[in-house]
């Protein structure tokens, strides 16, 4: 029997001297592991939702910019309280002061108190001074901005007074110290030398040129005055002495009898009175000498107006009726030079008579007060009504906003008064203001203007998207143009005709073509391009217009050489030969340019585009259409090559088999099959040419312009945003319309190019099933 | 010809066409940037010219280098009030280059080659580049030093003498420099450091006897700086002074004498005696100072370092960022995400956001991070400050982010290329073998495939470095008085603003007064900045081949 022995299992020490991992340790690697291809994949996978989160972030901050843009306003009241709190009985107008603290309130006997808007404690009391044994008789105030009210007394006399704030800091404490001026000197202005008392009154002041003023009144007999006041400071005394000059102003068919209320412009050159039936006579009071009435308009619809204002600027009037509808009216320039005043447009109607119509102190807009209590914001550029609701159960009779359109403090008739909260940041912008006609203040007609700013504070600005919209579509249809037949006859040549070894010349061009910094293209353009195509008009034109005659011409004259001479340039080098050809002719057009301004265009062709009516810019459509084209072609090129080369190889051999040529070929067989692809390949760069800038802010005017001609400029939304967005403030109206022209370059791409890559991918899988 | 014509060869011919005129499109506009912007810094020779007029009285006599030529109808040069004989038909003209701004205020000025005598190249014509007032041409009469004569024109070692004396005057200008970039700026740093601490004394709440020594140690900091910067700023006023010490005297073109202080020149040349060695060496050291230097007069002359190194640090930071986000996140898109539906739309949405315009980038940029981050950053960090912005303000941080946002899709394109190109039997290989999920992918695919994120990588460079509209939202400034790195804590400073070279196109060329003055330099900027991109992508593309060479044997 021979020794049987089992090997010797391995000792527990022996084991762990052995290089491999026990158990446990195994299992700990694997652990550690997994753990490790965890963390690699929550790694990955947050990234991956990181990316995509940031990418969703600019959709949603650009919608969240533009939000605020539809809203409406809102009014919030927060307190309420007796006029009794304020130590007067009666008010004849109220004002809020800029930092929405104090409140000041004219009676109609000449008190001025100036109230803390929080709880109505006066803080300050005027009395207006007027001469021994008058009474006030009547009363205006002139433009908001301005600060200045007008007393008419039955003396026929009126002060003029002017209320306003000294500004200091004590402590760094902001204190404001009321105080009431006169501007045409604390004394009464006598009006009318007959002494009657002044029934009705009205003012403005000239706040450009030379410190003038008129004043406009009727007598209790009925007579209509006008005073014309200029102002001369002395400058030792300080004392201001008034020239006056009175005219009495033939009265309007009807009689002045019925006369209710005068308005004179800021620019003093008209004079309207509105009678009972809802008239306004319209005086053209630009010489006061020679005033005369130019024409009687019924504005009120057969109700009277029952309340009416200029809005800032003194250009447009509102009117508001006794049925609670309102409108806008302005003097319109017509054919004869006239002016005539016209109804621009009307505004969503109260329910009741319009009480009240306070004006904003540096926008288009006003607050509109009813006799059902009713509040309505209305905005005069963008016809829109914000807001409209009822806030009292009695007549509203007067409101005051503030000069930052942020509060509103209002007088109901039961004496209350109610300070309130007003949110009215965008009323500028609406649907119809960006994309319709507007009829904007001292234009003939309603037009597409884009002027987002300017200087003075009684700017109306115009956003119209449309002048930037067509100069997008102007400045991409020239590009396109010019890019796509070059970029589609060049991608099939190189995909289908060319030989390998060419190709791999011109597919590398043509991806550093794409490369190619847009700014540097723009600068050439703006620079090099605009000057020399301005020199060279005829070189240009008989260039475009005749090489490919001169091409084909050649590949005639090419076909009939003798065969030994066209094997030089064997099939697919035809792009080759061509481009000595295209060489020489563009050297010739060149040579023989100025030559053809003498023989045909006397000289100068650009001379000569002026004298037949063409406007000609410098840097215009046709430099931005070379330009961008020239940055679209290789997005175009690229994705139709692609298309084209990709055309499966036993569909074109079948062709050629059965006895087609190369071209029949590719017109029956390669294009139809690849013209997805090809349109796809287009809208790819139909959205580059876009959104492109640089070029266009380089290589156009930027006049935002609505036309097509080749030969004017133009201003698209993108070079817009780049011109614009670096100097407005961050939040104001005109911030978040160029976010909004973000957006609609973000969202035209954005499906532009979806549509091209869903059209893409379609054609890649039909291809895969061929 | 009909027969021909129905072949459809001619079409061939103008598809053919359509290429060869691309082609020429391309390289014509390569090579009008490299022959414009390499052409500039050769010194050309400065052209003597006498004008006769028929009805002026003596000859106009111009000083100035030829810009260029044209032919225009003798219409167009009458309208523009020339005399114009009534036979000729066409008219050359000449676009001079004459300088002397300060003297004559024209320094560009289109001549008539009608009544031009043989243009002549006198070797005594000088050139003079300056510190402002840009180039000055004349011919030299004397040296001066403190207003006597120390040489004159005659003697043979004039040109070496005001050479000497012009080093002189650069090397105390340099000395100059190095006072005001480095002992004032420390102090004017110091004090603004100062100002801060005291608005942090009264914004945060410190109690009383703390606060009150912080304040005298700030005065009396505040007072030894004063006192130290009076020292340097009469060793300053001294330096300056010594700087007026010699003038040279030159003829102008209409023979009036005009003295120019040596301090306020730059460089001396005569082009005309220079030989056939002597000109590439000027214009290479040309060539040196424009890449090295800092600009000068609005930028329309000097050097324009400060816009490579804004570009390359922008390009930088931005890879930073851009690298691993793009690079996850088209790994994620890959590997780890699930085929489906949703993915897809992601996919086509990301890589239609390469096709977004770059604008939208930057207004999204100004508003979300300039506004909003950048605003929330100073009122928690800077608040001491405020109401000076720190990172509420445009600056490189912000542009390297809004550009790596920008190029995100073209690194995540070209990764998930590179990673889709990777055979699927080498995946298999690698798990078959028991290899996790990660590690398969960290030690198998991401290596190979490297190359294609670097070209991802190094197209997102070329786009960002060509990129101009976004960053004039958020972060690129015509003038940036300092560099973004320097040597001052914390190095790399991110909220500065940064110059850059396709801004600098775009402001030189369209916002200078003198565009004719600029245009050269444009074209030199312009120059820098297609040589940068087209090696890039010159790199990526053979990048991209090779990788393709390698996979097609791999996967066949």
């Amino acid at each position: 029997m021979t020794d049987f022995r089992l090997p010797d299992l391995p000792s527990e020490s022996a084991s762990q001297r052995s290089l491999l991992p026990n158990a446990e340790q195994r299992k700990a690697l694997r652990q550690k592991r997994a753990r490790r291809d965890q963390y690699s994949r929550w790694g990955i996978t947050a990234s991956g939702f990181g990316v995509v989160i940031a990418l969703l972030t600019i959709f949603v901050y650009l919608f969240y910019e533009v939000a605020p843009i539809l809203k409406g306003a809102t009014i919030e009241e927060d307190v309420q309280y007796s006029l009794s709190q304020t130590g007067l009985e009666d008010v004849e107008h109220l004002v809020l002061e800029r930092y929405e603290t104090l409140a000041i309130a004219y009676s109609p006997d000449g008190q001025v108190v100036v109230f803390d808007v929080a709880n109505g404690a006066p803080e300050a009391r005027f009395d207006v001074p007027k001469p021994e044994g008058s009474q006030f008789h009547s009363f205006f105030s002139a433009e908001a901005i301005s600060a200045t009210q007008v007393y008419g007394l039955d003396n026929g006399q009126a002060v003029v007074v002017r209320h306003g704030f000294d500004i200091s800091f004590p402590n760094d404490q902001r204190q404001l110290t009321p105080k009431l001026e006169f501007p045409l000197g604390e004394s009464a202005i006598t009006i009318d030398d007959q002494g009657q008392p002044l029934k009705l009154i009205s003012m403005e002041t000239q706040t450009r040129g030379r410190n003038a003023s008129a004043i406009a009144a009727l007598t209790e007999d009925n007579r209509l005055l006008l005073a014309s006041l200029t102002g001369r400071e002395n400058l030792l005394t300080g004392q201001v002495q008034i020239t006056r000059q009175v005219t009495e102003l033939p009265a309007p068919p009807g009689g002045t009898g019925d006369i209710s209320k005068l308005m004179v412009d800021k620019a003093l050159r008209s004079l309207f009175a509105l009678d009972e039936d809802g008239r306004v006579h319209y005086y053209d009071i630009s010489n006061p000498a020679e005033a005369r009435l130019v024409e009687s308009v019924d504005v009120g619809g057969g109700n009277e107006v029952s309340a009416s204002a200029f809005l800032v600027g003194g250009v447009s009037l509102i009117f508001g009726n006794d049925a609670g509808e309102l409108s806008q009216w302005f003097l319109v320039r017509d054919d004869q030079n006239q002016y005539r005043l016209e109804e621009i447009r009307s505004f969503r109607s109260h329910k009741a008579a319009i009480r009240e119509i306070t004006p904003e102190y540096t926008r288009k807009g006003f607050i509109a007060v009813d006799a059902d209590g009713q509040i309505g914001v209305h905005y005069g550029t963008s016809s829109r009504t914000l807001y409209l609701d009822s806030h009292a159960d009695v007549p509203i009779e007067e409101m005051a906003i503030s000069q930052i359109n942020t509060r509103l403090l209002w007088l109901d008739q039961d004496n209350q008064l109610v300070s309130a909260e007003l949110w009215n940041e965008h009323p500028q912008l609406s649907w119809a203001a960006m994309w319709n006609k507007v009829w904007y203040e001292g234009r003939e007609d309603p037009e597409y203007i884009w002027q987002s700013s300017s200087a003075t504070d009684e700017f109306e600005s115009k956003f119209s998207l449309v002048p930037l919209s067509v100069g997008t579509l102007k400045a991409a249809f020239y590009a396109m143009l010019f890019a796509m037949p070059l970029a589609i006859a060049g991608a099939i040549y190189t995909a289908y005709f060319m030989t390998p070894k060419l190709r791999g010349v011109v597919k590398p061009s043509i991806e550093i073509m794409e490369a190619l910094p847009t700014v540097i293209l723009g600068f050439l353009a703006g620079l090099w391009l605009a000057p020399f195509v301005e020199n060279e008009l005829p070189a240009v034109f008989s260039f475009l217009i005749l090489m490919p005659v001169v091409m084909i011409l050649f590949a005639f004259a090419w076909s009939k050489l003798p065969t030994r001479w066209r094997l030089l340039v064997p099939e697919g080098w035809e792009a080759a030969a061509l481009v000595p050809v295209i060489l020489i002719f563009g050297t010739l057009c060149l040579q023989a340019s100025p030559w053809m301004e003498v023989w045909f265009f006397g000289g100068s062709m650009r001379q000569w585009f002026t004298d037949i009516g063409i406007n000609y810019d410098q840097r215009n459509a046709l430099i931005v259409g070379i330009a961008m084209g020239f940055a679209v072609i290789p997005t175009i090129f690229s994705i139709a090559e692609d298309a084209v080369f990709t055309v499966p190889r036993h569909l074109t051999q079948g062709s050629l088999a059965l006895g087609a040529t190369r071209w029949q070929t590719m017109i029956g067989v390669v294009l139809p099959t690849a013209s997805p692809g090809i349109f796809s390949a287009v809208m790819m760069g139909f959205g580059r040419a876009v959104g492109e800038t640089m070029i266009v802010l380089m290589a156009t005017g930027n006049s935002p312009v609505v036309n097509f001609n080749i030969f004017e400029g133009m201003r698209t939304l993108s070079a817009n945003i780049a011109v614009e967005l670096p100097e407005t403030a961050v939040g104001s109206s005109h911030f978040r319309v160029l976010f909004l022209a973000a957006l609609v370059l973000l969202a035209l791409t954005f499906i532009v190019n979806t549509l091209a890559e869903i059209i893409r991918q379609r054609l890649r899988q039909r291809y895969s099933s061929l | 010809m009909k027969q021909w014509f129905k072949s459809g060869a001619p079409w061939i011919w103008l598809n053919g066409g359509a290429v060869a005129l691309s082609m020429i499109m391309v390289f014509g506009l390569i090579g009008l940037i490299a022959v414009r912007g390499f052409g500039h810094f050769w010194p050309s020779d400065v052209a003597y010219i006498e004008i006769n007029e028929p009805q002026a009285d003596a000859p106009q006599v111009l000083i100035g280098e030829l810009v260029r030529s044209q032919v225009i109808p003798a219409a167009v040069a009458r309208d523009s009030g020339e005399q114009v004989p009534e036979s000729v038909d066409l008219v050359t003209r000449h676009l001079l280059k004459l300088g002397n701004r300060d003297q004559t205020g024209q320094d560009f000025s289109w001549f008539l080659q009608l009544y031009m005598e043989p243009w002549e190249y006198p070797e005594n014509i000088y050139v003079i580049e300056r510190r402002e007032w840009g180039n000055f041409y004349g011919q030299p009469v004397a040296l001066l030093e403190n207003g006597d004569v120390v040489a004159t024109a005659e003697q043979a070692d004039f040109f070496d003498q005001v050479q000497t004396r012009i080093e002189r005057s650069l090397s105390i200008y340099d000395d100059i420099e190095d006072l005001e970039g480095g002992e004032i700026s420390d102090i004017n740093r110091t004090l603004e450091r100062l100002r801060l601490d005291e608005r942090g004394l009264a914004i945060r709440e410190v109690p009383e006897e703390v606060a009150s020594a912080e304040r005298d140690r700030i005065a009396a900091e505040r007072e030894s700086l004063n006192n130290s910067y009076g020292v340097i700023r009469q060793e300053l006023d001294a330096l300056y002074d010594s700087t007026r010490r010699d003038t040279l005297r030159m003829r102008i073109s209409d023979g009036r004498e005009v003295d120019i202080t040596l301090g306020t020149i730059v460089r001396v040349t005569a082009p005309n005696a220079m030989s056939g060695f002597d000109k590439p060496l000027q214009y290479v050291e040309r060539l040196w100072e424009f890449m090295t230097d800092e600009p000068r007069e609005a930028n329309t002359e000097g050097g324009i370092f400060p816009a490579i190194f804004g570009t390359v640090t922008m390009v930088f930071v931005m890879s930073i960022i851009v690298t691993p986000f793009g690079i996850l996140a088209a790994i994620y898109l890959r590997e780890y995400a699930k085929q489906g539906l949703m993915t897809r739309i992601i996919r086509i949405s990301v890589y239609n956001l390469a096709g977004v315009p770059s604008i939208v980038y930057g207004v999204f940029g100004l508003g979300f991070f300039v506004y909003f981050l950048g605003g929330s950053i100073d009122e928690m960090f800077y608040e001491t400050s405020l109401p000076t912005p720190t990172f509420g303000t445009p600056g490189l941080f912000w542009a390297s982010l809004t550009l790596a946002l920008l190029t995100l899709p073209i690194v995540i394109v070209s990764t998930e290329e590179g990673l889709s190109r990777i055979p699927s039997t080498i995946r298999q290989g690698s798990l078959a073998l028991g290899a996790t999920k990660s590690e398969t992918l960290w030690k198998v695919i991401v290596p190979l495939a490297t190359p294609a994120m670097m070209t991802g990588l190094i197209l997102a460079i070329a786009r960002a470095a060509g990129e101009v509209a976004p960053l004039m939202l958020v972060g690129v400034v015509k003038l940036a008085p300092s560099l973004p790195v320097d040597g001052e804590f914390p190095f790399i400073h991110l909220d500065r603003k940064i110059m850059h070279l396709g801004f600098h196109i775009y402001d030189v060329g369209f916002q200078s007064p003198n565009v004719e003055a600029a245009r050269p330099l444009v074209y030199a900027t312009a120059m820098v900045l297609v040589m940068l991109i087209v090696i890039l992508n010159l790199t990526a593309i053979s990048i991209r081949n090779r990788l393709r060479e390698k996979y097609r044997s791999a996967s066949d």
